[in-house]
């Protein structure tokens, strides 16, 4: 079964397929031109798998397209995919997150939005409609934007219980809903924002990702805007697990498909100094929840390196065993198809890479 | 009366491929109205220049003649039979 990564970038969109074993990789040309592609989806619910692409032009303004044929074609609705409601007096920025619901909602399609604002298409992710409850909510006015924009950047669907949502924002922080999105709580206790006057706030903190064991639905990971934290009930606490990483600053944190004590993340040397934390490219991988981690550069290039891993630049894949894929702003991907032990490269020279997806396509 | 729009190449496709897009409007009509009725026969190109609100996208420039009606003020100025409006993209990017 060939697996296809999909690469979103500054400047564009590429596909790679592996030509076996995922060691190999076949790049396409460049596809939805000049666009910056923050969001991309694989959709593999249905008999076709459909890739999803939030794209945003400085000059043109975002769009969502979806392709039914790996990208040989994009279609876009004749209207806006996706539009603020007239009563919000306010305009898409960007669209941060396009995430595939439950396979036995497969129509179900989450978007999340700049400014912080969620979307919900029952048609696979052609068109969306507004989730008032999460705008409604009476924080939003506090939410403030972080460097790249106010943003829910992250959906992470429950698998098993299609009422139960959680998002992340920066900043404002995580919120959860058990209602289908109808009222949201924040769920950030235990989530530090060195940041605010306030260490613990109930809201505020800019969590940079968060994701969620599909086998354990109870443990959630969190890459904080300095702090790494777990939760073992679904997000209503969470616990610094950082310690033993070289630092805590960081964008993405992936969980293991099948593992869930199992996640990836890779640290930066701090806020205010974004380069790997060991000057060298370098993932880090828990297989204990988080006592301990562990430096994974097998195949990874060993001289000094300046590139990072944006928030939606890191993903797994369900092949088995599990494949592993990191983009950087220096327009590189890599990918491991042994869970990160060793490491090949998928594409180099590409713009900064802001999004990658990777799924066996049968 | 008829108006035309004239688009750049990288807005030809939302418009069938055509250079100018040429639009029936009642007399009177404003520019803002002439982007009102492009948003109901040519949707994916009207929200190219203009976000959900009706406000002409930053980087998106709009003339009437010589003058850029942002900064001129024109966006409300009654249009003539004839009148060639020209949508071109400013500088921006990197």
């Amino acid at each position: 079964m060939a697996t296809v990564v999909v690469i979103g970038t500054r400047k564009g969109l590429w596909l790679a397929r592996d030509t076996g074993d995922r060691s190999s990789w076949e790049l396409s040309e460049r596809q939805l031109g000049m666009n910056a592609v923050y969001g991309v989806g694989i959709d593999t619910r249905r008999g076709t798998p459909r890739l999803l692409a939030g794209t945003d032009s400085e000059h043109w303004g975002p769009t969502v397209l979806t392709s039914d044929d790996l990208g040989e074609s994009w279609q876009e609705p004749e209207q806006a995919a996706l539009a603020f409601p007239e009563r919000t007096e306010t305009a898409l920025t960007r669209v941060w997150q396009l995430q595939p619901g439950l396979p036995e909602e497969p129509d179900v399609v989450w978007a999340g939005t700049q400014p912080s604002a969620l979307f919900r298409s029952e048609d696979g992710g052609r068109t969306y409609a507004f989730v008032d409850g999460l705008w409604d909510h009476p924080h939003r006015p506090e939410w403030g934007a972080g460097y790249g924009g106010q943003a829910v950047h992250t959906v992470v669907p429950h698998p098993a219980d299609p009422t139960r949502l959680l998002v992340a924002m920066s900043t404002g922080g995580v919120y959860r809903t058990e209602d289908g999105g109808a009222s949201w709580s924040p769920s950030n206790r235990g989530i530090t924002a060195s940041f605010m006057p306030d260490p613990e706030p109930e809201f505020g903190q800019c969590v940079h990702k968060v994701t969620r064991s599909p086998v354990d639905p109870d443990r959630l990971y969190a890459q904080n805007h300095g702090g790494v934290f777990r939760s073992d009930d679904g997000g209503l606490r969470w616990t610094a697990i950082g310690a033993g990483l070289p630092s805590d600053f960081g964008f993405p944190v992936v969980v293991h498909p099948a593992r869930p004590d199992t996640a990836y993340v890779f640290p930066l040397v701090a806020d205010a100094d974004r380069r790997p934390a060991t000057g060298r490219f370098r993932v880090f991988r828990t297989d204990d929840a988080g006592s301990t981690w562990r430096e994974l550069g097998k195949g990874l290039p060993d001289e000094p390196h300046t590139g990072i891993v944006l928030r939606d630049a890191m993903c797994v894949d369900d092949n088995e065993p599990t494949g592993v894929y990191v983009g950087t702003r220096n327009g590189e991907v890599y990918a491991s198809a042994d869970e990160g032990e060793s490491w090949t490269t998928v594409a180099e020279h590409l713009p900064d890479v802001l999004s990658v997806r990777a799924a066996p396509i049968g | 009366m008829r108006v035309s729009v004239a688009l750049p190449g990288a807005l030809r496709p939302y418009a069938h491929g055509r250079a100018e897009v040429a639009v029936d409007v009642p007399d009177g009509t404003t520019v803002d109205g002439l982007l009102d009725r492009l948003a109901e026969s040519e949707p994916a190109l009207e929200r190219r220049l203009r976000d959900e609100r009706g406000v002409l996208r930053r980087y998106v420039n709009v003339y009437l003649g010589d003058e850029d009606v942002r900064a001129a003020g024109l966006l409300g100025h009654p249009l003539r039979d004839g009148d060639r409006v020209l949508v071109l993209p400013s500088v921006a990017g990197g």
